[in-house]
């Protein structure tokens, strides 16, 4: 059914894209290598916090309740100080996030229920610095309630301390909390959005570049073929990108399909609508494939940033929360976590859907349109 | 009274206050080869580029193939030959995969056709040949038969010379002159003076003003106002200044190791000598040239 004009230019574009070993490393492996960085690097999962200790009692007492910082594995002993200002330069060089300091007569005042420890934090990381603080403080107060109860018992009282308000948490979805489950939908959704729009834009504008567009335009091709044969290899290269992430997320970091397969890629086209169209517009602006890069990418980049990619959405002033209704990505990261991670169908997500399809339309038939004034 | 191919009315086109084509009329006739002439900036590239309806003409109207060229654009692209300066062809394409990719865009799929144009340009044997490692003079060849691959009646050359060695040129006018031969009309630019004089009629265009069109011939008798004359002189440069002066000459200029002058057609190689000598110009000779378009081109473009 395609007609030869469609054809040929397809299979010219292919061609082209084999041959081209940039461009295939680009659209294949920079896709894994964001993946893998993104999947492991980008986590908010808080380990292994380096702790120094400045420990002046060195008792039994104090001895435990570094065994309880031990024991919760968000903490590290890495250091085992003799000095405050010994203390302080670990810090200050970064070798140490948190400094502990138990007092000299620790487990005199322990005995009368004043006894203090001071928890020297670093800020400058404040994901780190937040997670350590509110570690350290159920660390110690867990503790605290641990001695206590045994103290009781020792006194010979028959029940135990029991706080009379319990919040008893579920997490559902991802109940581990992993943040690459996060991530990675994340990334599918910026690969269809950012990699396809630049590489669409180059490819169009390599054509301006060497003059081929116009001797293109001489013949009978029509403007819609012309566009179409350009974008469908990279349409094609695009849903490949995305089964490749999904299928290393899958089996490499675990993330979940819990919903349909079959929807999110037909939802993915719907998003490639929305980048390939930013990247033709971005063609029909640029001279040469430097412009066309920058152009695309200045488009792309303050969108990624406000899609809810990396920071949540509900955390944002207000006004840029507004801005982020004009971003496709933000529908689509909601509608592949929601699938991915929910497994929940077309129903659940229907506004998303349909904001995410206005929103492609609007921008490739702007694009197409301006396109097409270009050629004339 | 043959059939026009090409009929351009007071062509024109604007960009912005700059006038790139002024009021060109012009036609072209069924199997005639015409050459259009002039510098680089002169208007030649933006008339081929109306003509094939890739520019809105801001005044006038131009008829192609008996189509209007803005309005019937599909029409004339469809019969139509193109072949660009910039030679629109993809490097990381084989001489194969570029024609028989404007081949199928031409609807032209059968590969006996393929073959046979490249066969026509003396590409064959070539077929597997990235384009990215042919010579100039190669790569010339293959953007002809990119534009011949449809088999078009007419056919559109913007400058399709410039850049290649002198004997690549050679052999590229003679596959030209062949095409007409099988009654192709061919509309070529070119800036090379000597290209022209192979031409059936030659456009002499300059600022965006067609100044003539005729057979270079019928050029080199009506526009030239009198006889040409190589002068060899001694110093080169107050000999140019001199006859710049003197009384009965139109127009002088450099050429290599002479100068080439126009004169009124009553000069004297006795007069010339006279003029030279009396400013202290030592004249090795004075002799008769015969008129070259480059003299019709120097002529008309000084004698506004």
């Amino acid at each position: 059914m395609l007609n030869s004009r469609l054809r040929s230019i397809i299979r010219k574009e292919f061609i082209q894209i084999l041959r081209d070993p940039r461009t295939l490393a680009i659209s294949l492996f920079i896709p894994i290598m964001q993946l893998f960085l993104l999947g492991y690097a980008a986590t908010s999962d808080v380990r292994n916090i380096p702790m120094a200790v400045w420990d002046q009692n060195r008792t039994p007492a104090s001895r435990a309740l570094l065994d309880a910082f031990r024991a919760a594995d968000y903490f590290r002993i890495a250091y085992d100080v003799g000095s405050e200002a010994e203390l302080r330069t670990l810090i200050e060089m970064g070798r140490a996030r948190v400094g502990l300091l138990i007092p000299a007569d620790y487990d005199l005042r322990f005995l009368d229920g004043t006894a203090q420890v001071a928890m020297v934090l670093d800020g400058s990381d404040p994901t780190v610095g937040s997670t350590a603080l509110s570690a350290a403080q159920l660390i110690g107060q867990a503790h605290a309630t641990r001695i206590l109860n045994e103290r009781m018992q020792r006194a010979g009282a028959t029940f135990s301390l029991q706080p009379p308000l319990e919040v008893r948490t579920q997490v559902w979805y991802n109940p581990d909390l992993v943040s690459a489950y996060f991530m990675i939908p994340g990334v599918i959704g910026m690969i269809l959005y950012a990699i396809t729009s630049m590489l669409t834009a180059t490819a169009i504008v390599r054509e301006r570049e060497r003059g081929t567009i116009e001797q293109l335009i001489v013949t009978p091709i029509r403007s819609w073929e012309l566009m179409v044969g350009k974008i469908l290899p990279y349409v094609i290269l695009a849903l490949l990108d995305t089964l490749e992430v999904l299928a290393i997320g899958h089996w490499w970091f675990g993330v979940p399909v819990r919903g349909s397969l079959a929807l999110l890629l037909a939802l993915s086209g719907l998003l490639l609508l929305s980048g390939l169209g930013i990247g033709l517009y971005a063609s029909t602006i640029a001279n040469t494939q430097q412009e066309a890069m920058l152009i695309s990418w200045m488009t792309l980049l303050p969108g990624i940033f406000l899609s809810g990619f990396f920071f949540p959405l509900e955390a944002m002033p207000k006004v840029l929360q507004w801005v982020s209704y004009a971003i496709p990505l933000r529908y689509y990261l909601i509608i592949i976590r929601a699938i991915l991670l929910k497994g929940v169908g077309a129903a659940a997500i229907q506004n998303e859907i349909i904001a995410l399809a206005v929103f492609g339309v609007a921008i490739m038939g702007a694009a197409a349109l301006h396109f097409r004034k270009r050629l004339d | 009274m043959p059939e026009p191919v090409v009929v351009a009315e007071n062509l024109t086109r604007l960009f912005g206050d700059f006038v790139a084509v002024d009021h060109v009329s012009f036609r072209i006739n069924a199997g005639e080869v015409v050459g259009y002439l002039g510098p680089n900036g002169s208007g030649k590239t933006t008339t081929i580029r109306m003509l094939l309806g890739l520019l809105e003409p801001s005044d006038g109207r131009a008829t192609v193939l008996g189509y209007d060229a803005f309005l019937q654009t599909e029409e004339v692209r469809a019969r139509a030959g193109y072949m660009s300066q910039k030679f629109a062809i993809y490097d990381d394409l084989t001489v194969w995969e570029n024609l028989s990719f404007y081949g199928g865009v031409y609807g032209v799929t059968e590969r006996a056709r393929i073959e046979a144009t490249l066969a026509r340009v003396a590409l064959g044997g070539h077929e597997k040949t990235l384009t990215r490692s042919l010579s100039v003079g190669w790569r010339q060849r293959l953007a002809l038969a990119i534009a011949l691959v449809h088999q078009p009646k007419l056919l559109f050359l913007d400058e399709p010379t410039s850049g290649v060695d002198p004997s690549a040129r050679r052999v590229f006018w003679d596959l030209i002159y062949d095409l007409a031969g099988e009654g192709v009309t061919i509309f070529v630019t070119t800036h090379y003076m000597d290209e022209a004089e192979y031409c059936e009629r030659v456009g002499i265009m300059r600022e965006g003003k067609l100044l003539a069109m005729d057979t270079p011939a019928n050029l080199k008798a009506q526009t030239l106002p009198g006889p040409v004359w190589d002068v060899f002189a001694a110093p080169l440069q107050a000999g140019l200044e001199t006859l710049s002066v003197t009384d009965g000459v139109l127009h002088t200029g450099l050429a290599g190791n002479h100068l080439r002058i126009i004169t009124r057609p009553k000069m004297t190689v006795r007069r010339l000598r006279a003029a030279l000598t009396a400013a202290g110009v030592e004249v090795a000779a004075v002799e008769r040239g015969e008129p070259t378009l480059e003299d019709v081109f120097l002529s008309l473009a000084k004698g506004d």
